[in-house]
């Protein structure tokens, strides 16, 4: 049997965990038909044309994790950011894990898309925002259909979250191969601000397929700083599905760090519904060995007066494949747009591979549209340059890649985080020396 | 200090240097002249270890070890500069960070501790004052939009910090007004030491006006062909090089 049959047969199991009779079912009923309708993608989908789910999905992945597995918090905390306070949403294998996280429910609620399914506080906001943005192809599809745990963040008017907000989802690797479905809420209301985190890490060599679902809905001035940081190992696969409404004179921004994992495929969604929006989205990728990620961006301009940054770096050694995918549709009502892109790449590597693709669809006349790629190497007179002052040749390639890198790490707002990610990169290229360029 | 013994260079099969033979002792200015195409940048960056260049045969002695095998950064190690001619933009690394990485990846490979953050910032600002560099100048990416004076004087600050033992000057003249010039060359003097050595190449005598040399050697397809004092350049300021290409070619 293969994996969409499976998953479809397993949804009469699934049923009988959940709360059948709650409105949302509806919708979950709803998404398995259109899942069993559409399937996964393929590489005749233009959209999927550079990445192929085939060899991810031949694998036998559990469904529904077997038991709850512990761990303890000295043995990963090296993949959270501990030098800073922060609330924790934690889940071990798919399981909420109490026991390693900080929720709180004091003026906002940062806590389990679980609970927020089956208490009626939540229900208004549920029934306002759950599944009102996600797309419906497959993927996404498939996570509805099955959406029952993730983190649910709400902030109401005029608060700012205290701190940041870490989501850490871990798999111990005790199933031989696993499934995992999150499925995130977060509703920002007006004039407030929250900064996230978000991480996946498998701990084991044992296959892992993450098809994630997060919905964010930032209010009029709303301000959301989501960061993602995908340096998960050579057996773990995610594919992100990550869609955003904003409303007017909003702020919303999101970084990808790719620094690892078999497949990654980012689908980033921005739709702008309201004047004075300023959506961002930066990435930095550095992947090496078979690794392949691939970012698929859209934003949509549909009011005018509106701002898009998109700046995608890309470091591609030994047999990595990269792709990016930008596309920007400004409609007719949508003057006055400044929309922006850039993608730029360096081979490491002659059997490296990027695939760069901007798709603008522009239907209004008075706009500022621009995009630019670029394919190169590391420039070879920089290199003698620094080698001339002392610096090794590993060393000074790291600076290079570093310094190419370097604006998208410049924009992160939470200097911990990007102290962090300075030693992810030094780390990644095998060099000692103190990036605080 | 510096020795260079029946050195043969090519570049992509094409011979440039065909037995050249240079002595720079501690403590001396040496000038190398010559016209476009002599092999005056390739002698420099030979010293400085580029690769695209196919020593043949000669020897590269500094302090009496063969540097030829050496990596170009093992060999600033050991106290090699080279002023580049055409200084490369880095865009994303300051001036600062790039010298602070320079000093502490040499000392690093010499054995020494990193250098303390405080002797650092010490060491840049007297640096930076001896070439009027302005303080705003070093938080700049380096040489990304430097004007042509600039990265020149940007130069001979790394030269400052690195305290090499032999700087290689490779047209460090070219591009600089008048008042650059004087900066740079006031500079280069400073550094100037009975432990060290300074080669510099030029097309013209200007530099040398300020840069005094104790020797002056013409460069001429790929061999040093004739030596003197200072009053050479002069010579050759006056006369170009046609008369010595006549010479050789008599």
């Amino acid at each position: 049997m293969g994996l969409k049959d499976k998953l479809v047969s397993s949804f009469l199991a699934f049923e009988n965990t959940v709360n059948v009779d709650a409105p949302i079912h509806d919708i979950r009923s709803q998404a398995i038909k259109v899942f069993e309708e559409k399937g996964f993608p393929t590489k005749k989908e233009e959209a999927w044309k550079y990445t192929s789910l085939n060899a991810v999905l031949k694998h036998d992945y559990s469904i529904f994790p077997k038991e709850e597995n512990a761990l303890e918090f000295k043995d990963i905390k090296k993949y959270f950011l501990y030098d800073l306070d922060t609330y924790k949403i934690v889940f071990i294998d798919g399981k909420y894990s109490s026991h390693l996280s900080e929720t709180t429910h004091d003026k906002i609620d940062v806590c389990l898309m679980s609970s927020a399914l089956s208490h009626d506080k939540y229900k208004p906001v549920i029934d306002n925002y759950f599944n009102k943005i996600a797309r419906q192809d497959g993927l996404t599809s498939l996570n509805t259909a099955f959406s029952k745990e993730g983190a649910y963040i709400y902030i109401p008017k005029n608060k700012l979250a205290d701190k940041p907000i870490q989501i850490v989802h871990l798999s111990t690797g005790k199933e031989s191969a696993q499934m995992l479905q999150p499925r995130n809420l977060i509703v920002v209301e007006e004039n407030s601000h929250v900064q996230i985190i978000e991480r996946h890490q498998s701990l084991t060599d044992n296959p892992v397929l993450t098809n994630s679902v997060t919905e964010i809905f930032v209010d009029k001035r709303g301000i959301v700083d989501y960061y993602k940081i995908q340096n998960d190992n050579e057996h773990a696969s995610l594919i992100d599905n990550t869609f955003i409404e904003q409303q007017a004179q909003s702020v919303a921004s999101v970084h990808t760090f790719a620094f690892g994992g078999n497949l990654t495929r980012n689908n980033l969604n921005f739709y702008q519904k309201g004047e004075g929006i300023d959506s961002i989205l930066n990435g930095v990728t550095i992947i090496e060995g078979k690794q392949h990620v691939d970012h698929n961006t859209l934003v949509h301009h549909t009011e005018p007066n509106c701002e898009s940054h998109q700046d995608y770096k890309g470091i591609f050694d030994e047999k990595a494949t990269g792709v990016f995918n930008g596309k920007i549709i400004v409609d007719k009502i949508a003057q006055k747009t400044n929309a922006f892109q850039s993608n730029n790449n360096i081979l490491l590597s002659d059997k490296a591979t990027i695939n760069s693709k901007p798709q603008l669809e522009i239907f209004a006349d008075d706009v500022k549209c621009s995009h630019g790629c670029t394919i190169g190497q590391l420039d070879e007179n920089a290199l003698f340059y620094m080698r001339a002052r002392g610096i090794g040749e590993k060393e000074a390639k790291a600076l290079l890649m570093y310094a190419f890198a370097n604006n998208v790490l410049e924009s992160v707002k939470i200097p911990q985080l990007k102290t962090r990610i300075n030693k992810l990169i030094a780390n990644k290229l095998g060099v000692d020396i103190g990036f605080d360029l | 200090m510096l020795e260079i013994k029946d050195l043969h260079a090519s570049v992509e099969g094409k011979e440039i240097l065909k037995g050249l033979n240079l002595k720079v002792n501690a403590g001396e200015i040496h000038a190398v002249m010559g016209p476009n195409g002599a092999g005056k940048s390739t002698l420099a960056n030979i010293v400085a270890g580029k690769e695209d260049y196919e020593v043949t045969k000669g020897e590269i002695l500094l302090e009496g070890e063969d540097i030829e095998e050496l990596a170009p950064e093992e060999r600033a190690h050991k106290g090699v500069f080279m002023s580049f001619q055409y200084p490369v933009e880095i865009p994303g690394v300051t001036v600062t960070n790039f010298m602070k990485t320079a000093i502490n990846e040499t000392r690093k490979a010499q054995g020494l501790e990193e250098m303390p953050a405080k002797d650092m910032l010490k060491k840049i600002r007297e640096k930076s004052e001896l070439l009027e560099i302005d303080r705003k100048f070093l938080s700049r990416s380096l040489n990304e939009g430097f004007s042509g004076g600039e990265k020149k004087r940007n130069e001979i600050f790394q030269m400052a910090m690195m305290e090499p033992k032999l700087a290689i000057l490779d047209e460090t003249d070219s591009g600089l007004d008048i008042d650059a010039l004087r900066i740079v060359a006031n500079g280069v003097n400073r550094l100037k030491s009975e432990d060290n050595a300074i080669v510099v190449i030029t097309h013209y005598q200007r530099l040398l006006d300020h840069i005094v040399p104790d020797y002056v050697h013409v460069l001429y397809d790929g061999k040093i062909v004739k030596s003197g004092t200072k009053e050479l350049a002069l010579e050759l300021e006056e006369k170009g090089y046609d008369w010595i290409k006549e010479e050789i070619n008599a």
